[in-house]
């Protein structure tokens, strides 16, 4: 019952710090999936000097340990003569390392799309950039999405890793609160606690996102 | 520069490579008894090891590292960085091993299991001649992907202070004031290290492959 109590008081300090955890997650995504568009469709492009800048930004950022990347930019942007707050960097670091992971995703989607669709869009008079936009992205998109969100759910979790470079996000809050009181099994055990039961509720949504996209698939 | 960079940031290879040599050991065993467990004819058993898979998966992996290193010392139960980071990291490659086991099992014919029942082998035999050699087989690039999902994981063991290559590429980027380059070097170890596990793992799948006699 104590740590119930316990608990209580320190809700008011850990929920901002989930809200910036959110935050970064929210951004991270809006600018990494687009960018992993990007990257999938310049390495499906014809020219060469393109395939070789997405390859090189994939590699990077899937190889790299999120964490790697984080500190690479935390600790190089500034002797660039570029400061920015760290939960910018973050935002970009984690950006970078979700748009490495969803072009792999995208690029699956994109070459799952049947090559009689394309050359239907053809025939049919869509070409080039039209035909992309009308045919085959709807049809990629709907295949990439279960990964995706997949990976929505593992940049959350990620996010937590923003706490090296000092943003007040979840993992940072119950630090300090842990440094304060030392009670650090029971405020890990909470922010523990938060972490899994929003990750549950995600993959609940995903969950019914599934099924929602599944829809035209089953006959009635 | 770099070659006063390289070698004081390459002593961390050692620490990397032990702590997730040793949490993939690990963890894959416990995977076993938890893959062991999540198909036992006992719903109690069963529901305790989703259970654990579950709660396991849903926390990230930095929140683990620090309840075990920060949290356990409460109950008077002392560990040293290294201990507590394979403590850790076992625990997660424990049930991601367990998911990966799970879906190479599910992949071997329900035919096999009875052409050996027919032959007259016993659940042992079956189960440790005829299911697990096929099931390691199919098993074994999703083991090593994750075995590299798990390298570069690894790198948070830094935050709790084990010397492993990201520490030390921490040290030289304050001490030097050479970031960048400091975590160029630390990231190009650790991709040239993915590299050697993903080559490994591809002869010996192909060794695998000729010995079974399936293209």
């Amino acid at each position: 019952m104590d740590m119930i109590t316990q608990w209580f008081d320190w809700m008011p300090n850990l929920v901002p710090g989930l809200l910036v955890s959110l935050q970064l997650t929210g951004l991270a995504l809006l600018f990494g999936f687009p960018l992993g568009l990007l990257f999938a469709v310049m390495a499906a492009s014809k020219p060469v000097p393109l395939q070789w800048v997405s390859f090189l930004f994939v590699e990077i950022g899937r190889g790299l340990p999120a964490l790697v990347l984080l500190y690479l930019l935390y600790f190089s942007l500034p002797d660039a003569g570029i400061t920015l707050t760290s939960l910018t960097t973050a935002i970009i670091a984690l950006s970078w390392n979700t748009g490495a992971y969803a072009s792999e995703y995208f690029r699956a989607g994109l070459a799952a799309v049947p090559l009689g669709q394309k050359e239907a869009a053809l025939t049919s008079g869509l070409r080039g950039w039209t035909g992309f936009r009308l045919i085959i992205l709807p049809q990629a998109l709907r295949i990439s999405t279960p990964p995706l969100a997949g990976l929505a759910v593992l940049v959350f979790q990620g996010s937590a890793l923003a706490f090296v470079i000092a943003v007040p996000e979840l993992m940072s809050k119950a630090f300090e609160i842990g440094s304060i009181t030392f009670e650090y099994l029971s405020v890990y055990t909470l922010t523990a606690v938060i972490y899994g039961t929003l990750t549950l509720v995600f993959l609940g949504l995903i969950r019914v996102l599934e099924q929602r996209l599944g829809r035209h698939l089953q006959r009635t | 520069m770099i070659m006063d960079l390289l070698p004081a940031i390459a002593r961390g290879v050692g620490l990397t490579l032990y702590v997730t040599g040793a949490s993939l050991a690990i963890g894959g065993v416990i995977g076993l008894v938890l893959v062991g467990a999540a198909r036992s004819p006992f719903a109690l058993v069963r529901a305790a090891a989703t259970f654990y898979i579950n709660v396991v998966r849903v926390i990230p992996p930095i929140t683990w590292l620090f309840l075990i290193y920060f949290g356990l010392p409460q109950f008077a139960l002392r560990l040293s960085t290294i201990q507590a980071a394979i403590i850790g990291f076992s625990i997660i490659a424990s049930a991601f091993m367990a998911e990966i086991y799970r879906s190479g099992l599910l992949s071997i014919p329900d035919g096999q299991r009875e052409a050996a029942h027919a032959l007259g082998l016993s659940t042992v035999t079956t189960v440790g001649h005829i299911i697990t050699p096929q099931a390691f087989r199919v098993a074994l690039p999703a083991i090593a992907t994750y075995g590299i999902g798990l390298l570069k994981d690894s790198a948070l063991a830094s935050t709790i202070g084990v010397r492993e290559i990201t520490y030390y590429a921490q040290q030289a980027a304050k001490q030097t004031h050479e970031g960048l380059l400091s975590f160029i070097v630390a990231g190009a170890l650790y991709i040239v290290i993915s590299l050697v596990v993903a080559l490994i793992s591809r002869r010996v799948d192909l060794r695998l492959r000729k010995k079974i006699g399936v293209a």
